[in-house]
């Protein structure tokens, strides 16, 4: 061994408060497994949200449908990254897919993943763009028509009939694909909440709690994506579709609160033998991340700025404003959630008398640069999926198909 | 005089006969024996070599000798159902020498540095005030300053997987890289293992971590190497007090079998429903 893995183990040593065990030192599951369920999170809450105006014909959120299902489409090719690059062997990943386990929640990541991608989010997009697709293979010059006649899969059949045929299909697999985003949130919920040796993660609680704080970053994140995108077309805001979303946001927060705070209290009540080290893990380690972060920035104080643009006729542009901040300080907030479970999981001691420190690289495969990667690749992708493939319909019938 | 010098031939017609290097050298000497004297020497030389053969203890003690190298050699077919490995640990026989953490690391190709343990030794200090003070003396150590006079009990527990029989570390491994073995040993395939290190994160003990050449998980195989050739763990090998006691719980010859019929037992977080195979005698309530 080099002396930098051990200078470095020297220094985590010396952070050390109590006992832990000596292989508990390392912590084993870095900055790169916050950012998967973040991710993952984004891709089911977009989705649910896009699902909503299908299921429940919530005609108000019809501008940012499209959207949503981009939103979705460039997180979930994301997702994986993280999990692949933190791998010790990233080589043998196809293993997961091969020979896997099928006791083991992780290794259902790929066929939930695969599902979720190929037969929900892809062929829902191909048939909502289906008519676009064809329109702009005749219309276009000649790299770009190639490529949207490749993406339509050759499909020319513009028939009433055929668009009859895509309104069914998008009808069916929403309905398919609301559980399926549930699936695989609630299932990145349940890596953790079924780790029976860990006390801050092993609880019934953490499938819901994860789907609710999905659905909350990810209606977020389509409120963000949507102001900055007519910002930067410089067209305007519909605003009943913002004050529509908005309102769906807030009513997700307080559930997702709701279930924060049962679970706390839970925990507080039943005071278990880990509740003293939690107590510590909180005060000592996650006061920053957790209380303030989370908590008062990322959940109470975007409650309250929702709850005054509800109850106060505020104009236009202060209730943008508003929002925008709102959207902004939740995804800190959902973020810092990810951190303080992957993270705040793995700062104390399996024998309840100690807490270690995480220290994060800078450079280096687990580094906070290839977090910022990762975190800006979907941002990329998406503004090329917005040019590739138009959100406000180029084809009528096919908005149509919504209405 | 005559004896004396006769009991002085014999002595070096003794020597003459055991360090057959230098046979040669001594080969000169030899015809001093059919002196009168050393013949009668040797009748009585014979006479007592029977005498031990026909000894009880000596029968039993040539039985020992030729019972020995068979335990030791290898078994011709080792057949893993015949057999369920666990471990006793005495809590009260260790005296935290950590020669098993050492002697594991050696065998194990455990690195070097003091970060990883496949077995660690833990002493655990309870002082009046009720207050606990626990130290692993394994690796690198922070030798908090005790006042003796305030120290109520004060023992060591040594760590190591637990080779659980519900072990959740099998259960959560993507890869089936982790798995039991039929003779009950808790081992990774470090060929297989892709270094997700949900095992590190599934196991209650810290009994894991990743080792930094191989880039896989990496803990306590029990020595299976060295158990399926007949031999012990290296652990137990090397433990002077006889603290760990390794063996077949399907023998009821073996002596775990007879440390578990001797003492209490209990196990390592048993609420976790893991069902441990290392059993420890006199464990306090306080570890975990």
């Amino acid at each position: 061994m080099n002396a930098e893995p051990i200078n470095a183990y020297a220094e985590l040593l010396g952070q050390i408060t109590g006992f832990v065990y000596p292989n508990e030192v390392e912590i084993y599951w870095s900055i790169l497994i916050v950012i998967y369920p973040y991710l993952t999170g984004l891709v089911a809450g977009a989705f649910i949200l896009a699902s909503l105006m299908k299921v429940f014909k919530v005609k108000e959120i019809q501008p940012t449908y499209r959207l949503a299902l981009l939103t979705a489409l460039a997180f979930l090719i994301v997702a994986p990254m993280p999990l692949l690059l933190h791998l010790g062997q990233p080589l043998r990943f196809y293993e997961i897919l091969v020979t896997p386990n099928p006791t083991s929640a992780m290794a259902m990541f790929g066929f939930v993943y695969a599902w979720y991608l190929m037969a929900v989010l892809l062929i829902e997009i191909w048939f909502e763009w289906r008519g676009d697709l064809i329109a702009l293979a005749r219309s276009s010059a000649f790299p770009l028509n190639t490529v949207y006649k490749v993406l339509s899969l050759f499909s020319t059949d513009t028939s009433e009939a055929a668009f009859a045929f895509d309104r069914k299909a998008i009808q069916f697999i929403t309905i398919v694909g609301v559980p399926s985003a549930f699936l695989l949130h609630g299932y990145v919920g349940f890596i953790f909440g079924s780790v029976k040796a860990n006390p801050w993660w092993g609880s019934v609680l953490m499938p819901i709690a994860f789907l609710m704080s999905a659905i909350v970053s990810g209606i977020a994140m389509v409120i963000l994506v949507y102001m900055v995108l007519q910002g930067v077309r410089k067209e305007p805001i519909d605003m009943p579709c913002l004050d529509k979303i908005s309102s769906y946001l807030f009513y997700a927060i307080i559930v997702d609160f709701a279930l924060e705070a049962l679970d706390f209290i839970h925990r507080l009540y039943q005071s278990e033998e880990s509740v003293k080290i939690l107590g510590h893990l909180i005060t000592q380690k996650l006061f920053m991340s957790l209380i303030v972060l989370q908590i008062l920035l990322g959940m109470i104080v975007p409650l309250f700025i929702l709850a005054l643009a509800k109850a106060r006729e505020f104009n236009d542009d202060l209730r943008k404003l508003l929002y925008f901040m709102a959207a902004i300080l939740i995804q800190i907030g959902i973020f810092a959630m990810r951190w303080n479970v992957v993270i705040g999981g793995q700062l104390f001691s399996k024998s309840f008398r100690g807490l270690m420190t995480y220290k994060m690289e800078i450079v280096g495969i687990e580094g906070l640069v290839t977090a910022v990667a990762v975190l800006v690749l979907p941002f990329i992708i998406l503004s090329v999926l917005i040019r590739l493939l138009p959100t406000k319909g180029a084809v009528e019938p096919a908005t149509a198909a919504h209405m | 005089m005559n004896e004396r010098n006769g009991h002085q031939g014999c002595a070096e017609g003794g020597e003459s006969r055991f360090p057959d290097a230098q046979g040669a050298q001594l080969a000169p000497q030899t015809p001093r024996a059919t002196s009168a004297g050393e013949a009668h020497l040797n009748k009585r030389r014979d006479f007592l070599k029977g005498a031990i053969l026909f000894f009880p203890a000596g029968g039993m003690l040539t039985a020992l000798a030729a019972e020995t190298p068979t335990t030791e050699a290898p078994k011709p077919e080792y057949n893993p159902a015949d057999h369920l490995y666990g471990m006793g640990i005495s809590i009260d026989k260790c005296i935290g020498c950590n020669r098993c953490a050492v002697a594991c690391k050696a065998e194990n190709d455990v690195p070097e540095e003091p970060v990883y343990f496949r077995t660690w030794v833990e002493r655990y200090t309870i002082l009046r005030n009720g207050e606990v003070n626990v130290e692993s003396i394994s690796g690198p150590r922070k030798d908090t300053v005790i006042d003796p006079s305030e120290v109520i009990r004060t023992f060591f527990v040594p760590k190591m997987c637990n080779h659980c029989a519900n072990p959740p570390c099998v259960q959560v491994c993507p890869v089936r890289a982790t798995f039991t073995t039929p003779d009950g040993a808790v081992i990774v395939d470090s060929t297989r293992c892709v270094g997700c290190r949900y095992c590190i994160q599934a196991c209650p003990y810290g009994a894991r971590y990743l080792h930094p050449k191989t880039n896989t998980a990496d803990k306590c195989t029990f020595c299976y190497h060295r158990v399926v050739k007949g031999l012990q763990p290296a652990c137990v090998e090397v433990c002077p007090t006889q603290a760990r006691v390794f063996g077949d719980l399907k023998s009821k010859a073996s002596r775990l079998v007879r440390f578990e019929r001797m003492n209490k037992i209990s196990v390592l977080k048993p609420a976790l429903n893991t069902e441990p195979k290392v059993h420890y005698a006199q464990l306090d309530g306080e570890v975990r």
